[in-house]
């Protein structure tokens, strides 16, 4: 018979909450550098928010890309950007939105096809006007904000509000830091790591409620046990399920980054990050904010009380 | 709890069943395809923009063109009612917030003005059939001789809705000409048309099909021609067009209905060349009421110019030889073929209500999308066996058990995806993989729960048992969290990115169904045969 491989040994006790301090105050200092970051140096935003205009080309052989860099560098397109695109002849070139509407996008694109001339393929063309960039921009935000929002909501209903608080305070400290990421890498920031940060919120979210259900089970258990004894309990016995779950999440995550493709290296590159951040975040934040908050069951009586209650409306 | 009922297996595994029958055409080459029976189902999954190549066009009616439209119109309107049919005096200046400024110069007939306006101002539907009562559609205000008219927000609205419908329609008629049946047309919002054309090469065809207004009219030339003087006026009752091979040349053309035939009446239009000078040209037809139109014009007018005007500027402007009654006649403007093969299309399919114009294009080229196939389906393969081996590994036998359940899941999410025809994208692929990763997630916490379970001290089948019920309030809670974002992004979603919310969001039902309720199956049908004293977890 298969004999399977135990990666976490049984009755592990570690005293996660005694490194919650240091956890927090290295958390709190990331995400102020985040939004530092993200202020001063801002994202790089790319066409979706940005408005303009994006070409993928690809060249016969490998590109020569100082020199494409000086043929689109004469046309007079504004700002503009080359960059090599997961292989030596794929070149993306993106330039801002040009002044004059419609017509002026369609003949910055003629003029660019001609400079380059008839050797060049093209593989991918996309224009973004000012006013749908700024539309998909709040659309973005929304998204974020309603996902968080109805999270709180639906733990609320489920738990308690103590978790509800714990769970979005862990998400939003995910979604700063991702946001701080790319402020420093300067990678770009487009439609589709909106997607990965919801995903995120998502995945950090499925491991928080994990953990939090396995502390109200605890919490029912050992009524006379200490919350941080308890959170720590209940943590250690959910890890085997943490590490594993974050391992496969991580195997499958990294076959997508190396096997993927381009145009999606940049979505699953911010998965791999959103796992190890959402991991480390439903331990690390979400366990001892309910240590801060008071985190308790209702008592007995109070739980009657509020059963009469709901009785006694019409 | 853990018995087997007959009903329960047929039914797990006949959902299983269902979900392979509708994923294997995926899996089949056409000739195999054609051969199945009729009772099959045949449908691939639909591959999205990003994955086939093709063209995503985002269209926004130009809204203050339609207002300028709208105000020509209504002026059009006001003087032939007061003037034209009443000699009513007046004069109409169009002001700058967009309202027209109509001054009664005639006193006593003033009153009979303000009847002949307000009729104008006639009331539109505003809700769904009608149930929101009428609005009116012009707001006309009184002071002494002086009216004040202008489009109320509802009318505004009506009309760009109106423009909107008309629009699909005049679309969809330019594309079916254009042989690309493929192509989906939808309306976004009030005021945005999304145009979806799959396996365009080359894109500029397509928008040049879609986005000309092909507003054709036939108008006289004014007896007076601009000599380019300065100072030089516009004389009354015409309008300055440029021509449209050379925008510095400009002709004064006479707007009264009268003098103008509308290119509406045209029942067909084809590309051909003209027979003495061997250039392109399109040829036209009228209808019956078009013909007499033209014929009255063209002989009441014989040996004077009249312009030949397509969308605003004037293509031809020739002389009238003889007068035209049989209703038929040719466009010359220095086309080229391509052109006229074109212009005859968008003349065929009739004139756009308003100007459209393009928010928003993304074009993928055959190459690219191919190439993303290739990559998204190398890395599934490459994530799922990479999950499966991981399976193996921690949890040994049970991990094979696992490992059905997440190869049913794939089977049955590719079914559903197949069997509701969503639209599979490169992000969508990527939903997939990490459904894969996150689905065996409910296996670990069932086999967490009951290891600790056995750890506890219960028996094999007590564990087992316990470890299933009580994993599953969190698998749930775990899983109804990713839905909710989920559904968020599916709201948010355009194109790709939806895609990827639509795979996320099937993933999680899916996977719920067979990493719960199948492994819980397999492991009861394994507990039934192999009566194990202990478990290998």
């Amino acid at each position: 018979m298969l004999k399977p491989i135990k990666l976490i040994p049984d009755n592990l006790n570690i005293g996660f909450m005694r490194w919650s301090k240091v956890a927090i105050i290295a958390s709190t200092i990331a995400i102020l550098v985040s939004i530092a970051g993200a202020f001063v140096l801002g994202l790089n935003f790319g066409i979706d928010f940005k408005g303009g205009t994006l070409i993928e080309i690809r060249t016969k052989g490998p590109a020569d890309i100082a020199a494409l860099r000086k043929t689109i560098g004469k046309l007079g397109l504004g700002s503009y950007e080359l960059q090599e695109f997961g292989d030596p002849r794929d070149i993306l070139i993106r330039f801002e939105t040009q002044p004059g509407g419609e017509e002026a996008q369609q003949k910055a694109i003629r003029k660019v096809k001609e400079a380059l001339g008839p050797e060049v393929e093209y593989r991918r063309v996309e224009i973004v006007g000012p006013k749908v960039s700024g539309e998909l921009t709040k659309d973005g935000i929304i998204a974020v904000l309603t996902a968080l929002v109805g999270v709180m909501i639906y733990i609320w209903f489920r738990f308690e509000w103590q978790f509800a608080l714990g769970a979005v305070a862990s998400l939003t400290h995910d979604v700063l830091l991702t946001i701080g990421l790319f402020a420093f890498t300067r990678l770009e920031f487009n439609l589709s790591i909106i997607a990965a940060i919801l995903t995120i919120v998502g995945y950090s979210l499925n491991d928080t409620v994990v953990v939090y259900d396995r502390i109200r089970e605890n919490m029912r258990r050992y009524k006379k046990k200490k919350l941080p004894e308890l959170i720590d309990l209940s943590i250690n016995q959910m890890l085997s399920r943490t590490i594993l779950t974050s391992l496969s999440t991580l195997v499958a995550l990294l076959a997508l980054y190396f096997f993927g493709g381009e145009v999606i290296r940049g979505f699953t590159f911010t998965m791999i990050w959103g796992v190890l951040v959402g991991t480390y975040s439903s331990i690390f934040i979400a366990a001892p904010i309910l240590i801060w908050l008071g985190a308790r069951l209702p008592t007995e009586e109070e739980a009657a009380a509020a059963k009469e209650k709901a009785a006694s409306r019409p | 709890m853990f018995r087997l009922t007959t009903w329960k297996i047929v039914s797990i595994f006949g959902i299983i069943f269902l979900g392979f029958l509708f994923a294997l055409p995926n899996a089949l080459p056409d000739s195999v395809l054609s051969k199945l029976p009729d009772f099959l189902p045949k449908n691939r999954i639909v591959l999205g923009l990003d994955l086939q190549g093709g063209s995503h066009l985002l269209w926004e009616v130009d809204k203050q063109a339609l207002k300028k439209t709208l105000l020509t119109q209504l002026r059009g309107d006001i003087r032939q009612g007061l003037w034209v049919e009443r000699k009513i005096r007046h004069t109409i200046s169009i002001r700058k917030d967009g309202s027209l400024l109509v001054t009664i110069t005639d006193p006593a007939r003033v009153e009979e003005a303000a009847k002949v306006l307000k009729d104008l101002a006639r009331p539109v539907q505003v809700g769904l059939f009608g149930t929101g009562g009428s609005a009116p559609e012009i707001e006309v205000r009184q002071d002494g001789n002086r009216f004040i008219l202008r489009f109320t927000e509802a009318g505004l609205e009506a009309r760009i809705r109106r423009a909107v419908e008309q629009a699909i329609e005049v679309i969809r008629r330019r594309l079916d000409e254009l042989g690309m049946t493929e192509a989906t047309i939808q309306q976004q919002g009030p005021d945005r048309i999304i145009v979806q054309a799959p396996g365009m090469k080359d894109p500029a065809r397509l928008k040049k099909a879609i986005g000309q207004t092909a507003r054709l009219t036939f108008q006289l030339l004014c007896e007076a021609q601009p000599t380019g003087r300065p100072g030089e006026r516009v004389p009354p009752g015409c309008i300055e067009l440029p021509d449209a091979q050379n925008p510095n040349q400009k002709y004064w053309v006479q707007t009264s209905r009268r003098a103008t035939v509308e290119g509406t009446d045209l029942v067909d239009a084809q590309p051909a060349f003209d027979s003495r000078t061997g250039e392109p040209i399109v040829t036209f037809r009228f209808n019956q009421k078009g013909a007499l139109k033209f014929g009255r014009l063209t002989k009441a007018n014989v040996g004077k110019p009249f312009a030949i005007i397509l969308d605003g500027k004037v293509v031809s402007a020739p002389v009238i030889q003889t007068p035209i009654l049989g209703g038929t006649g040719q466009i010359s403007g220095r086309f080229t073929v391509e052109e006229t093969k074109l212009l005859a299309i968008v003349l065929r399919s009739g004139a756009l209500p308003a100007k459209l114009t393009i928010v928003e294009e993304r074009t993928v080229g055959p190459s690219l999308g191919s190439d993303s196939i290739r990559a998204g389906v190398t890395a599934s393969v490459i994530g799922l066996v990479a999950v499966l081996v991981f399976m193996i590994f921690t949890y040994g036998l049970f991990g094979i058990f696992a490992d059905i359940a997440l190869l049913a899941n794939l089977i049955l999410l590719i079914g559903v995806l197949t069997a509701f025809q969503a639209t599979l994208t490169l992000p969508g692929i990527a939903g997939i993989v990490l459904t894969l990763g996150m689905a065996v997630d409910s296996n670990v916490l069932v086999f967490e729960r009951v290891r600790e379970e056995l750890r506890a001290g219960r028996s094999v089948l007590n564990a087992l048992e316990t470890g299933f019920s009580r994993a599953f309030g969190t698998i749930l809670d775990a899983n109804i969290t990713t839905l909710i974002a989920a559904v968020v992004l599916f709201g948010l979603g355009s194109g790709p990115v939806r895609g990827f919310a639509v795979t996320l969001g099937v993933g999680i039902v899916t996977t719920v169904f067979t990493a719960y309720t199948l492994t819980r199956l397999i492991v009861a049908i394994w507990v039934h045969y192999a009566r194990p004293r202990e478990l290998p977890l």
